[in-house]
């Protein structure tokens, strides 16, 4: 097998930005030496668990907890009617107009909602007599009718999800701009339609969720240990929820075994853990089983979609009208009903399409929620603005690459805005393809696809030329603000302490954070430290989620530099004698060409700033600044993804043979981590394209609860990429980065689903539902032939 | 994931642990590698108040020659089966069965004995140790016993080892080189939709199938239309394996259809016949 070594750089040279070093955080992980909540162990700490419902729907006539309380060593069983006044409701940040929301306790109340629903709780003094005592509640449910179909819930005589809402319709959104909609339809020679469904995905992150509480009864004071993309933002919500001030609130993201969006959330457990330490005054850990994580934490995707296309007989595209229907479960987390609507904001893709309506009902059925996982309603858009690409250049018989060439927006057109509203910062569409088409052999692989198609063979090649979302985002388009904060501090020995306010899980910030700095503030690298997911430490912050971590985040540290090295400038003149417009700055160096020799270094000057004996006036001790960093726009990352595939025609399992993508994420502070990022955003996409789903059967029952009915990706259904890049530097921040946590994901979906129906075009099989598993594509090619 | 509690004992000899059977009858269960046993505690869908690692019991992990047959105590790891040197030299249907079970931990800790008895329907080794004609020695309060292949697998999670019995050894034809294992994995899980084994000898050809139905079964249909034939053509092939699930209930789930499970029982019978021919 062919094995590809990155350049290694010499490490005594800088600049360390744009080099592939390894992650700093690494080897403690690779080592078992990294703390995550489950490996957290406090005095006294008592251990919960949860009974959850079995019932997708049902009525609670009557939970009793005798012999659950009588088990030794059980500390509390407590039910909703115990817990919830004190726990305030489960929070909802996206803000739809006319959004009819149920209210979301943290505990059932008379009702339980869908499989998995929290119902009790046991608190105990080892995790195995709290599972003993869950197991002794006994509750007595009444089935009610249940509905798990988006599609049948908006039908006139659905079982209703919430009755006390009187429909399953949580809200309808429309989004229409460009030119007129309707003209546009009226001018074409046709119009195009295509049906797209996206399946339901667990986001299956390796650890679980877990929470630990301790609450300091003299002090009043919270200290929350959380699997959490989101420290801060939780220390926003979750005082409104158990009613500890935020000042008096500590939330610690310790290592985070993945997120992928799932732990983007503010989760009943959170309050209710918080305030089963409260309660019983001694510290509580819960962590989720596998089981509950495929029940109870976050879903994504579930869209179904009615897409049509006007077009003129040249294959010029007028417009684009969709219909959306998007299962948002039985309660709205977080972002529950946003997700849906990003859809939205990138329908039209990298092209010029001149006119748009979308409406996007959001639907509410018996199934966990859905809510932001990875690409978060991008790589629905991108989904079936590129499958339509596809299906249009079929129809009219017109080259799927002259199609989307003849509508991407040119270089110069940039700032360039979208008939959806938004306006694409910088960017090359036609150098991403074309590179994309370079490393794929594009001409070869053409070749070597008729010649399979002629032995017999189902062979086909899927592009996908892409756009996205990133650096989320300026604070008038986010619920909760979009800045971010940074801190950094020169201490007394040189030593550069940084603090960010987001809170990265296996992004590698605290590599990427720890380049830029050493190359701008001129000291090894090993002399940087990046300090993140603690609100006492990182008083403030937005977190990580919507790959903004770098784009916003790294910009907030790169402000903060510039500060501290001004406040250095000043303390260097004052010792050269001199002003500070005289002060050369370069390399770590303070100098003064024409005034003086003289070389002060960081150790020199750091020493000075806190022994403070040799300040002059108004300049006060110490040596740190912080910034809030506000961007002014999103970025947009693009790229071109091809995929080539043969099929089976006995088995219908899909092979991968090619896959090559070019991502354009502006410049690159450290590619191999640029590169981690792609791969594995491409294994997701290969994991929903070819077998991941997540299913709950008529009665609501979820059977994909485990992984060994839930299809992750493994390394074997990996390929070997072909990856590349173009660099398009972003004008939004200083940095000129764009975000590259998502993109994988967004690109590759339609990459590898054109690919596989592109080799059953010669079939005439124009459509198939996602994921086109083995049985499904066998089942295709059996009617076909 | 916290099991209920249970006991746990250690028996040093195969007479010891039988004891300790008789004792508690439905109550234990064997610890032979766990990986079945440990996540249904852990799920709480087994429930067992004794727990009896035969893990320590001496002379029961080994491979070797005796006569005609190839000798495998029951509690030798699927590494070891698939790492055998006298298995791939002599009869390498079980080492390549071995290397298709779950992954690297899973085989290395995983024993044959263990799989065998908990009779997976979907477990590899079954529709080999069929195709092989392996026989199967027991001993538990009545004696020592064998078990032919054909006898072993009776119904779903059921082989015909008694609750107080014990796998020893299991024996299979030292002569066995013209045979292949074919398998589509259920994604998820990695165990088989369908697998198909060929064991081809001068008595004529052998299939074992697994996955497929509530039991591994042999597909006496293909055996039949192969037999007293010395062309296997790849005409008569395709007929023969198309006989892989005649007459068979295959079981449908979210993972596969009864149809396409029985359509990939066909498909890998037909390709393990045409590998096991490459090995002639």
């Amino acid at each position: 097998m062919r094995r590809r070594r990155w350049p290694v750089a010499d490490p005594n040279t800088t600049p360390y930005v744009g080099r592939a070093m390894k992650r700093i955080e690494d080897p403690r992980l690779i080592r078992g030496e990294g703390t995550y909540t489950d490996d957290l162990r406090l005095p006294g700490m008592v251990h919960a668990a949860i009974l959850r419902s079995p019932h997708a729907h049902a009525r609670i006539r009557k939970i009793d907890t005798t012999a659950a309380k009588a088990i030794p060593g059980v500390v509390a069983v407590l039910t909703g009617a115990d817990v919830n006044a004190s726990c305030g409701l489960v929070p909802c940040a996206a803000a739809i107009p006319d959004l009819k929301a149920p209210k979301h306790t943290v505990l059932a109340g008379d009702r339980v909602y869908f499989v998995g629903h929290a119902v009790a709780v046991a608190v105990a003094s080892d995790p195995y007599i709290a599972r003993d005592a869950i197991e002794a509640i006994d509750v007595d449910y009444d089935p009610l009718p249940v509905v798990t179909n988006a599609e049948d819930a908006v039908k006139i005589g659905s079982p209703l999800t919430h009755p006390d809402l009187g429909s399953n319709v949580a809200y309808t959104h429309n989004v229409s701009g460009g030119g007129n909609i309707d003209e546009a339809f009226r001018k074409a020679d046709r119009i195009v339609k295509h049906r797209l469904y996206h399946q339901r995905l667990t986001p299956m992150p390796i650890e679980p969720r877990g929470v630990v509480a301790s609450y300091h009864t003299g002090e009043g004071t919270l200290t929350l240990w959380t699997a959490t993309q989101i420290p801060h933002l939780i220390r926003t919500l979750l005082p409104g929820m158990i009613g500890v001030p935020e000042n008096k609130m500590r939330i610690v993201a310790p290592e985070v075994g993945g997120g992928f969006g799932a732990k983007l959330n503010v989760y009943p457990e959170e309050a209710l853990i918080a305030h089963l330490a409260m309660r019983l005054h001694t510290p509580v850990k819960w962590i989720e089983s596998r089981r509950d994580n495929a029940a109870a934490t976050i879903h994504g995707r579930d869209q179904v979609g009615e897409y049509e296309v006007a077009v003129k007989n040249d294959g010029t595209i007028l417009g684009l009208k969709s219909k959306t229907i998007a299962d948002l479960g039985s309660y709205l987390q977080l972002l529950t009903p946003a997700v849906p609507t990003l859809t939205g904001l990138v329908l039209t893709g990298c092209y010029t399409i001149p006119a748009v309506k979308m409406e996007i009902v959001g639907v509410y059925t018996n199934k966990m929620a859905t809510d932001a996982y990875r690409g978060a309603g991008r790589p629905e858009a991108t989904y079936l603005i590129e499958r339509l690409m596809d299906v249009v250049a079929q129809e009219l018989k017109i080259d799927r690459l002259d199609l989307r060439l003849k509508h991407f927006p040119a270089p110069g057109d940039f700032p360039f805005p979208t008939s959806c509203g938004l306006v694409y910062d910088s960017g090359n569409y036609a150098a991403a393809l074309t590179k994309a088409k370079q490393l794929a052999n594009w001409d070869q692989l053409l070749k070597d696809r008729a010649a399979a198609r002629a032995a017999g063979k189902l062979s086909g090649i899927g592009v996908s030329t892409y756009v996205e979302i990133c650096a989320m985002g300026p604070s008038k388009a986010m619920p909760a603000g979009g800045w971010e904060w940074g801190c950094v501090r020169m201490e007394i020995s040189a030593k550069v302490t940084v603090i960010t306010g987001v809170s990265p899980h296996g992004q590698g910030q605290e590599t990427t954070f720890a380049q830029i700095v050493a190359d701008r503030v001129g000291v090894p690298i090993e002399d940087v430290v990046i300090l993140h997911g603690d609100t006492s430490v990182a008083h403030y912050g937005r977190d990580t989620y919507g790959s903004r971590g770098t784009a916003v985040g790294g910009t907030a540290i790169v402000m903060c530099i510039d500060k501290m090295i001004a406040k250095a400038k000043t303390l260097a003149a004052h010792l050269f004698e001199t002003t500070s417009d005289h002060v050369v700055f370069e390399n770590g160096r303070f100098t003064s060409p024409g005034v003086t020799n003289r070389v002060i270094t960081w150790p020199e000057l750091a020493g000075e700033f806190y022994v403070a004996k040799n300040l002059p006036p108004g300049l006060e001790p110490g040596l740190e600044a912080s910034s809030f960093f506000e961007p002014q726009n999103f970025t947009f990352p693009f790229g071109t993804h091809i995929c080539a595939v043969d099929l089976d025609r006995d088995t219908g399992h899909v092979k991968i043979t090619k896959y090559v993508a070019v991502d354009d994420c502006g410049p690159q502070i450290n590619p191999l981590i640029v590169e981690g990022q792609v791969q594995g955003g491409i294994a997701h996409s290969i994991g929903q394209v070819l077998f991941e789903q997540t299913i709950y059967n008529e009665d609501g029952q979820l059977v994909t609860g485990e992984f060994m009915d839930y299809a992750i990706p493994r390394a074997h259904d990996i390929p070997d990429y072909i990856l590349g890049s173009t660099v398009t530097p972003s004008p939004i921040n200083p940095l000129g980065v764009k975000g590259v946590g998502e993109a994988g994901t967004i690109g590759a979906t339609p990459a590898i689903a054109n690919a596989v129906m592109d080799a059953l075009e010669p079939l005439g099989i124009t459509h198939m539902n996602l994921p086109m598993t083995p049985e499904k594509v066998w089942q295709a090619i059996k009617t076909k032939t | 994931m916290f099991p209920a509690h249970f006991d746990y004992v250690r028996p040093a000899t195969v007479e010891e642990a039988v004891k300790l059977l008789a004792k508690h009858g439905d109550d234990a269960k064997l610890l032979t590698g766990g990986h079945s046993l440990i996540p249904a505690m852990k799920l709480r869908l087994a429930r067992p108040q004794v727990v009896v690692d035969i893990g320590r019991i001496a002379n029961l992990s080994y491979i070797r020659e005796t006569g005609g047959a190839i000798a495998i105590g029951a509690m030798t790891t699927h590494a070891d089966i698939e790492a055998s040197k006298t298995l791939r030299d002599k009869s390498p249907l079980l080492a390549e069965t071995a290397s298709h079970i779950g992954d690297a931990q899973v085989r290395n800790k995983g024993t044959i004995g263990g799989s065998l008895v908990h009779a997976d329907p979907a477990a590899d080794y079954p529709a080999s140790i069929l195709a092989l004609d392996a026989e199967i020695d027991v001993v538990g309060p009545r004696g020592k016993r064998t078990i032919k292949a054909v006898d072993f697998f009776v119904d779903l999670l059921q082989s015909a080892v008694a609750a107080d019995e014990i796998v020893t050894e299991i024996r299979v034809p030292a002569t066995a080189k013209t045979v292949a294992y074919v398998k589509t994995e259920q994604k998820a899980s990695g165990f088989a939709l369908a697998g198909a084994a060929v064991v081809i000898g001068p008595g004529g050809v052998r299939v074992g199938i697994t996955g497929v139905a509530a039991t591994a079964y042999r597909a006496a249909g293909v055996e039949k239309a192969l037999a007293g034939q010395t062309s296997l053509t790849p005409d008569l092939i395709a007929r023969a394996s198309a006989q892989a699930a005649a007459g068979v209930d295959a079981l449908g789930d979210i993972h596969a259809s009864p149809e396409f499970r029985a359509h990939l029982a066909q498909v890998n019978t037909r390709r393990a016949i045409e590998k096991a021919l490459t090995r002639a």
